[in-house]
This record gives C-alpha cells, structure tokens and sequence, in this order.
C-alpha cells in the first residue's frame, strides 16, 4: 500500500449560471491499492471524469480529501501521469519531442535521455520520432500520448476515456496494450470507461458508479487471469452483472415489432 | 520543341526590345543618359536566367522553365514602356522619363540611396524590434492575467486604432530627433497587431495542453513558455505580418514629413527637385527593400512554424 490512492467522503458541488447546485459526486470512498488496474464506469453526469480529475489535482474536491501514497493530493503533478479522450500532443512537436517534454519541463532529460527512446519503443513508435502529430493516425498519437505521460515514471497512470475516440480495431489492439504495459511497469492504472466490455476486459477492479444522486454504486473485482477471453462465460456474467448494476440488462423491454 | 516555347517566346521578347531599343532612335524631347541602361539590363536578365536555367539542367537533370513565360510578361511590358515614353515621347516627358533615366539614376545616384536604404533600414529595424518586444510582452500578460487585461484591453482599444501616421506631428515636438520620433512610431504601429493577436492567441489556446503540462510537472513559467507561447505562435506571426505592413506606412510617412534622409525622404525630395526619373528609382528601391523583408519574415515563420505545414496556410 506504499503507492495505493485512498478517497476519503469525495464530495464536489457545481454551481449552474443561474446559482443551482449540482452534486457532481456525493461522498466517495474508494481504495486503490498499488498495482490496481482500476475502472470507473457508469453512464454520462455520475461523475467518474470528475474523480479522475480530483485524482489527477486538475479540480480541487468540495469536501473530502485524495491520498496518493499517504500524500494529500492538492495540485497536478508529475507522480500522476494523466491521458484525456484527445491525446493533446503538443502540434508543434515532433513525436520524440513531445516525449521528451515530459522529462525536460522537469529538467531531468540530460540523465534520462535513453527512456525516450526505451518507450517510444516501448508503445510500438519507432520510426516515427521525426513524424508530427497530424501526420499520424488518432491510434498512434494515443500511444505517442501514453509514451509522454509514463517516460515520468509517475506512481500511477490516469486515463480519461483514453480508447473513446478510436475504432474499434485499433482499440481492441489499444487495450492489449495498455495490459501489456501495465504487467511491465507494474503500476497503478486508473481509467474512466463507460464500454463494459473494456472494462471487465482490462481491470482487477470496476467501480460502477451511478448518476443522480453521483455516488458508486458498487465495486466489482475480477477475478479472471489475463490474458482474458471475451467469450468466456465467466467474463459474460461479469458484464451482465455490471449491465445489471447500471440498470440496462433488466429492464423489460417492449418488442420494437412483432411476427 | 513544345516543350521549350516559353523559353524561345522569352528570348525572342528580349531580342525584340534590344532591336527596338538600339536601332529606334530616342526623342529629341528626352536628354540622353550616359549609358545604355536599359538595353544592358535586358542583357543582363537574359544571361541570368539563361545561367540559371542551365545550372538547374546540371544540378536536377531537368528544365525548370516555370519563371520564362512570367519574365516575357516583364520584358514585353518593359519594351512597350520604353517605346511609350524613350522612342516616341507619347506622355509628358518631365513626368514619364525614359528606362535609361530610371534604371541610370540607380547606378549613378547609388552613394545617396545607399546612405538612404542605411538610414531607413535602421530606423525600420530599431522600430520594428522595439514594437515587436513590447507587443510581445503586453500581450502576454493581457492574454494570461485578467488583472492586466484589465488595464491593458482599455488602453489598446482606444490608442491602438489611432492611424500612427496621425502621431507624427506630436511625436516630432517630444522627441529630440527625428530619426527616435520615425522610430517610436513605427514601433507604435507593430505593437499594437502584436498585442492584440499575441493576447488573442494566448487566450485561445487549448487548456487541455496546460493541463497535460500540469500533470507532466510543469512550472508556471513552463507552462507559459514552452506551452502557451509556442501554441500562441501562429496568432503572433500574423500580428508581426500585419504590423510589418504598417511599419512600412508609418516609416515612408515620417521620412517624408520630418527626415533628412531615409528612402522617404529620398522619394519626396527628388518630387519636389523635379527629377522623377529619381523619383521611380526610388520607389524601385523601396519595393524591393520590403519585397526582402517580408520574404525574411515568411522564411521565418516557415522555419518556426514548420510543424504547421499541412494544419494551416497563410
């Protein structure tokens, strides 16, 4: 539990224009432990890019407290390496460079030049250190994007809905990847999803949480050994219980035409 | 042979002009120059590219002929021009003077013009530096901090769209020369685009890059410039163009109210002496002189803005 993430009563209230409050989330509590691969999932408005925000230092929580490693989480910083939906490559960079960004803002590039190249190796861009992000397809900046947030070596690697814009190849070949990575590293990976495949597919641990009132509703831990078959009946009941949880599989529906 | 009509069109264009130049006698309502100006020039144009064209044969293997049907375009309307004014003297000679005069004048005056391409380059470049600086920095600040921008938004939208031409008169009482009045407003004339697009670009710039940095452990100043600047550099080139034009406004202006020399001044002056061969010389000079600057500063950007290519054109 050296690197593990604690959320303590996480609360955090928006304020419409008009002076309405919005629960965004109510009163989490959630443990991480170090090594985790842990999913948030649940519909739009629950809240979870909210928690990953707070995780990350980007919001500040209204009430509650984040603990990374026993350290009170209070601004970003570089023992949290973050991916959003877009891979935000900086466009002025070339793929080597905009690794490498992660390691001379922080002026340690001089002593750390080998990592560079170790993981743009590492997510499969060799050959393509010259290249600029708009000359690469969404799937390669994503990897480039990860390549940035982990040459760090940060204590744990956040994901906001990181595969979201992909297809559905390349993010079938994204997540074995992400496993690949997380097995190597061995660090902590927190990811916000709202695909239920991906989620039981990829984590030890699915928080589902719902929206209305904001809060997890239940937490899930799988059990399965990877790699993991998506055929699999186990890995099926895992969905269907997570479908169960978010209100989907149950409902009864009416035939949309009868023979 | 098709293939290489442009170039036949282009070297008979030439030989038409020299044959009309040399063997149609001049009016006798012209003086006569010197030397043959004109006729050397066409030379000298046909030697160059014909050079040109060879040494690109040797270096790629192949011919670029892309420039030959421009420069007949050229040499022709030089050749009707000399016809209109040196051979038949179909307008006002004190006002249209003959090819010889004009490109003469820029051999034989070339100890003033150079004196005067000094003065101006010296004042453009102290002005633009100067107005490039401060716009740079006014607009940093007003783009990041809302306090400045508070104090500073008032300021550019009232003083900013003042014409700095209209400064001149003001300027040249507070100043103690004219060459630091001519400078300052140029200086006033680029501040101004570069704050306002160096602000705009800055604000406009995607808070998920700031983000990023953030969580990559970038400091404040980090995040303004190694993030925010670089992201904000295509707003801030098109500030440094648009202020470069009107730099060029700003300094003809003052040279020709308040300077002793400097290429405005120049122009004016050979007005007022009557002598407009001098006068077309001069205007010459001075779209070359800006043809060069803006061609620097395109070079520039296109090295600075190189990961731009393919994203957006200007």
């Amino acid at each position: 539990m050296v690197n593990g993430i604690r959320f303590e009563n996480v609360e955090k209230i928006f304020y419409t224009p008009s002076g309405e409050e919005v629960h965004a989330l109510n009163g989490v509590d959630l443990e991480i432990e170090e090594g985790d691969f842990v999913c948030f999932i649940g519909p739009s408005g629950c809240g979870k890019s909210t928690l990953l925000r707070i995780l990350a230092g980007l919001d500040t929580p209204t009430k509650g407290s984040v603990y990374l490693g026993g350290d009170l989480v209070t601004k970003p910083g570089h023992d949290r390496g973050l991916v959003f939906q877009d891979p935000n490559l900086f466009p002025w960079l070339n793929i080597r460079d905009n690794v490498a960004f992660a390691l001379k803002t922080r002026h340690i590039y001089k002593e750390n030049k080998a990592a560079v190249g170790e993981m743009i190796d590492m997510v499969g861009l060799t050959g393509f250190e010259k290249s600029y992000p708009h000359q690469l397809s969404g799937g390669m900046c994503q990897r480039a994007a990860i390549a940035r947030a982990l040459v760090g070596k940060p204590k744990a690697l956040l994901l906001d809905e990181p595969l979201g814009a992909l297809d559905a190849f390349t993010r079938m070949n994204m997540q074995d990847e992400l496993l690949r990575i997380h097995k190597k590293e061995k660090m902590t990976m927190v990811m916000v999803t709202h695909d239920v495949d991906e989620a039981v597919y990829l984590a030890n641990k699915i928080v589902v949480m719902s929206a209305r009132p904001a809060k997890i509703e239940e937490i899930i831990n799988v059990t399965l050994s990877y790699p993991r078959d998506r055929n699999n009946s186990e890995f099926i009941s895992y969905r269907s219980r997570i479908l169960k949880v978010l209100d989907f599989a149950g409902k009864e529906k009416e035939p949309e035409y009868n023979i | 042979m098709l293939k290489y009509i442009n170039l036949i069109l282009f070297i008979v264009s030439v030989i038409v002009a020299e044959v009309l130049e040399l063997l149609v006698p001049d009016s006798p309502l012209h003086k006569s120059s010197r030397y043959p100006y004109f006729a050397l020039l066409l030379l000298g144009i046909l030697i160059v590219y014909l050079l040109r064209v060879a040494v690109n044969r040797v270096k790629t293997g192949s011919f670029n002929l892309y420039n030959a049907p421009l420069l007949t375009g050229v040499v022709t309307f030089l050749n009707i021009l000399n016809l209109v004014t040196a051979k038949f003297a179909f307008l006002p000679t004190l006002y249209f003077p003959t090819l010889d005069a004009v490109f003469g004048t820029l051999v034989e005056d070339r100890e003033l013009i150079l004196k005067c391409i000094g003065y101006s380059m010296g004042i453009l470049s102290s002005g633009v530096g100067g107005g490039l600086i401060l716009g740079f920095f006014t607009g940093l600040g007003a783009g990041f901090n809302k306090k400045i921008a508070y104090w500073i938004n008032p300021v550019i939208r009232i003083l900013g769209p003042i014409p700095a031409t209209a400064w001149i008169p003001i300027m040249l009482i507070i100043f103690p020369t004219s060459r630091s009045a001519s400078a300052f407003i140029i200086g006033i004339s680029v501040w101004f685009p570069v704050t306002v697009l160096t602000s705009s670009g800055i604000s406009n710039v995607k808070n998920s890059y700031l983000e990023v940095a953030a969580t990559l452990g970038s400091s404040e100043l980090e995040k303004i410039f190694k993030v925010a600047v670089p992201a904000a550099m295509p707003s801030i080139f098109i500030g440094l163009f648009n202020g470069l034009c009107a730099s060029f406004v700003a300094l003809m202006t003052a040279e020709m109210i308040g300077a002793k020399y400097g290429m405005g001044w120049y122009v004016n002056w050979q007005k007022e002496m009557m002598c407009y061969a001098n006068l077309y010389a001069g205007l010459i000079v001075i779209a070359v002189l800006f043809f060069i600057v803006i061609t620097l500063l395109f070079k520039v950007r296109d090295k600075v803005l190189l990961w731009q290519k393919g994203v957006i054109k200007w």
